[in-house]
C-alpha cells in the first residue's frame, strides 16, 4: 500500500516561502514525477514527504495515517539520493543489508533478501565490492537495492540519474520503469528533465516556484497544457509562443504551436523564415529559424529535410493543434 | 612532470633542500652516536676516552630506566585517549549550527597557541595549586580536603595538562573530517532507520578513521618528547613518578653532567621511538592507503 495525501503543505525557510501551499493526492501504485526548473521546490517537496524536512504547516498522510510529525524511518518510505549516498566503507552486501540490520532482522532473513534484491538488480557478482569500485550505474542500482529490501510503501527518487552520462541515463530510465512494473509500488520521482518525466510517469506534477502548475498524465500535459509555463516546459524542443497580430486574430494574447505541428515547405506557406541553424539527426530535422514578423521559431520535420544555414523555408501551423492563452497566461479552452 | 627533462630539472631544484635536511639530520645524529661511546663528563672534561658500551649499560641499569619507559607509554596513551575521545565529542558539538559558532571555534582552538611552559605554569599555580588553585577552591567550597595534584597524582596531572594543550589539535582535525561527511549519507542512514548511536558507529566513526589515524600518528611523535611540562611542574618527581624517557635523558646529561650517558639515552630513545613508529604504521597506517 502506498497512497500519499498532502493537504495544504507549506514550507518556509525564514522569510522565503519555498512552498506556499500544496495539495496533492497520490494513489497506490502510481509512478508520480515531480518536474520543474531548479528552485521550483520539487526536491523540497520530496524531502517533506520523506520527513527529512519539517513542514511549516499542513498535513501529510500516508495510507490514511497522519505522519506529519513522524520520523523519516517511521514513515515506511525508501529514498534514492542524487549522490546515491552509499556507505563508502561497507561492501555492497552490507550497504543493502543496512536498513534490515537497523530493523534488527534475523541474519538468515537478511541474507536471503539481499540475495533476492541483488538478483533483481544484476548485482550478484558485485556483492563483496566496495561502492568505490563500482561504476555509476552499478552504484545507482545498489542505492535502489538498499531501497527495495525495505519493502517500503513508496519509493522516493531525488534526481537519481543526473550524475550519469546520457547513454546510461537512457538504460537506467528503462530499468526503473521495469522495476515499477514488477513491484507495482508507489514511486515519486523528482527530476528537472522533462524527457524523464514524459517517459516514466503515470502522473506528472509540474512545479514552479513552489506552486503546482498542473497535474496530469504526460499526454494531458502535452495536449492541453493549463498555462504558458507548462506549455513552455513540457515538450522538446520547446513550444513556439507567438504574440501579436497572429495571436490576436485567433482571439488570444499568446498562441502556441509545437515545432512538430508545423508543415515545412521550400515553396510556400503562411510564414516565411530564414534558417539560422539546422540540426540533422537522421530521424528528425530541427530547424531554428528567424521568421519575418514573429522572430525566432523552432520547427521539426520527420526524417531528413534538406535545409541549411541561410536557406528560406516556409512554415504552416496545423491550426487544430494550436494552443491559445489569455492575458493571464491561462489556456483558452476549445 | 612527465618528461625526462622536467624530471631532471625537478631533482636539481629539490636537491638543496634534500641535502640541507639530510645534513640537518645526519650531523646531530652521528655526533650523538659518537658521544654515546665516549666517557665524557663535564665535571672532568679533560678525561675523555672511548668507553665502548659502558654508557648504554649505565643508562639501561639506571633504576629509573624502566619506570621512565613505562611513564612515557602511559603519558602517550593517556593523552591520546583523552584527545581523541574528547576531540570527537567537541567536534560533534561544534559541527552543530550554534550561535556565535566562529568565536566558539576560535576559543576551542586557543589552548594550542599557548606555549607549553606557560600552559604548565598556569595549570601549576592557578588551577592545580593545593592552596590557591581553582580546583582547591572548588574542593573547599564543597567542604573537601583540597588535592595536592602534583604530589599525589603527578603523572596524571602532567597528562591532563598535555591533553589540554593537544585537545584543540585533535578537535580541529576531527571537526574538518566531520564536516566533510556527506549530508546525503546521513540522511540515507536516517531513512534506513539508524538512530543517533547507530549513525555514529556505522557512518561517522568509519568516516573519521583516517583523521583519527592522522591525529594518533602526529601526536605520538610529539608526545614521545614531552619535556617542558614536566620540568615546570613536577621536575620528574616525586621520586621518578613523572619522569619520562626525555626527562631522564635531561637528568643524566644536564643534572649529572654526563654527556656520554645522555647521548646513549638519546640513542636508546631514538630506537624506541622508531619501534613505536613501525608498530603504529603497521597498526593504524593501513587506514591511510585507501
Amino acid at each position: 500500500m502506498g497512497s500519499i495525501t498532502l493537504k495544504n503543505v507549506q514550507k518556509h525557510f525564514g522569510e522565503a516561502k519555498v512552498i506556499p501551499s500544496v495539495d496533492l493526492e497520490i494513489t497506490d501504485g502510481e509512478f508520480v514525477v515531480f518536474v520543474g526548473p531548479s528552485g521550483s521546490g520539487k526536491s523540497t517537496l520530496l524531502r517533506l514527504i520523506a520527513g527529512l524536512e519539517d513542514v511549516t504547516g499542513g498535513t501529510i498522510t500516508i495510507d490514511g495515517k497522519d505522519v506529519t510529525e513522524a520520523a523519516p524511518a517511521a514513515r515506511g518510505l525508501a529514498m534514492v539520493f542524487q549522490s546515491y549516498a552509499l556507505y563508502p566503507h561497507m561492501s555492497v552486501r552490507k550497504n543493502i543489508a543496512f536498513p534490515l540490520k537497523m530493523a534488527k532482522m534475523e541474519q538468515s532473513k537478511i541474507d536471503k533478501k539481499v540475495e533476492d534484491a541483488a538478483r533483481i538488480l544484476n548485482l550478484s557478482d558485485y556483492l563483496e565490492r566496495r561502492p568505490g569500485q563500482l561504476s555509476g550505474g552499478q552504484r545507482q542500482r545498489v542505492a535502489i537495492g538498499r531501497a527495495i529490501v525495505r519493502e517500503p510503501s513508496a519509493f522516493l527518487f531525488d534526481e537519481p540519474l543526473s550524475n550519469l552520462d546520457a547513454a546510461l541515463r537512457g538504460t537506467m530510465r528503462l530499468e526503473i520503469s521495469d522495476l515499477h512494473n514488477q513491484l507495482k509500488t508507489t514511486m515519486i520521482y523528482v527530476t528537472h528533465d522533462q524527457i524523464e518525466a514524459m517517459t516514466m510517469a503515470d502522473k506528472i506534477v509540474v512545479l514552479n516556484r513552489g506552486n503546482i502548475e498542473q497535474v496530469g498524465s504526460p499526454m494531458e500535459l502535452y495536449n492541453t497544457p493549463r498555462n504558458l509555463f507548462v506549455a513552455g516546459f513540457i515538450g522538446s524542443p520547446r513550444m513556439n509562443l507567438i504574440e501579436g497580430e497572429y495571436a490576436q486574430s485567433k482571439g488570444a494574447k499568446t498562441a502556441g504551436i509545437r515545432p512538430e505541428h508545423m508543415t515545412l515547405s521550400k515553396e510556400s506557406g503562411l510564414w516565411k523564415g530564414t534558417v539560422s541553424v539546422a540540426e540533422h539527426l537522421g530521424a528528425d530535422t530541427f530547424l531554428h529559424l528567424d521568421v519575418d514578423g514573429i522572430g525566432k521559431m523552432t520547427a521539426r520535420a520527420s526524417g531528413e529535410f534538406g535545409a541549411h544555414h541561410g536557406d528560406t523555408v516556409y512554415l504552416t501551423p496545423d491550426e487544430t493543434r494550436l494552443h491559445r492563452f489569455d492575458d493571464k497566461g491561462l489556456r483558452i479552452a476549445g | 612532470m612527465a618528461t625526462q627533462n622536467t624530471k631532471t630539472l625537478a631533482r636539481l631544484m629539490m636537491a638543496p633542500s634534500v641535502i640541507a635536511l639530510l645534513v640537518w639530520m645526519v650531523i646531530p645524529l652521528s655526533m650523538t652516536l659518537y658521544y654515546s661511546f665516549q666517557n665524557y663528563n663535564l665535571l672532568t672534561p679533560q678525561n675523555v676516552s672511548f668507553g665502548g658500551f659502558f654508557n648504554y649499560q649505565y643508562f639501561y641499569t639506571d633504576p629509573a630506566f624502566f619506570t621512565a619507559i613505562w611513564n612515557t607509554l602511559i603519558l602517550v596513551v593517556g593523552v591520546l585517549a583523552i584527545t581523541v575521545i574528547g576531540g570527537i565529542a567537541i567536534g560533534l558539538l561544534l559541527d552543530q549550527p550554534i550561535f556565535g559558532q566562529g568565536i566558539v571555534r576560535i576559543l576551542v582552538i586557543s589552548p594550542f597557541f599557548v606555549m607549553p611552559p606557560v600552559a604548565a605554569l598556569i595549570w601549576k599555580n592557578m588551577i592545580m595549586h593545593p592552596s590557591y588553585g581553582v580546583l582547591a577552591d572548588i574542593a573547599k567550597f564543597f567542604g573537601l580536603q583540597p588535592v595536592d595534584w602534583f604530589a599525589q597524582y603527578p603523572l596524571f596531572s602532567v597528562i591532563v595538562i598535555v591533553a589540554w594543550q593537544w585537545l584543540p589539535f585533535a578537535t580541529l582535525i576531527l571537526l574538518t573530517a566531520l564536516q566533510s561527511l556527506d549530508g546525503e549519507q546521513k540522511e540515507a542512514a536516517e531513512m534506513d532507520g539508524a538512530n543517533f548511536v547507530n549513525r555514529f558507529i556505522y557512518l561517522t566513526l568509519p568516516h573519521l578513521s583516517r583523521a583519527i589515524t592522522v591525529v594518533i600518528l602526529i601526536q605520538t611523535i610529539f608526545l614521545l618528547g614531552i619535556y617542558a611540562e614536566i620540568l615546570v611542574t613536577t621536575n620528574g618527581g616525586p621520586g621518578y613518578a613523572s619522569t619520562n624517557l626525555t626527562f631522564l635523558i635531561y637528568r643524566t646529561a644536564r643534572l649529572g653532567y654526563d654527556v656520554g650517558g645522555g647521548a646513549a639515552g638519546g640513542i636508546i630513545a631514538v630506537v624506541l621511538a622508531n619501534i613505536v613508529a613501525i608498530f603504529l604504521m603497521r597498526a593504524v597506517g593501513k587506514n591511510l592507503d585507501k
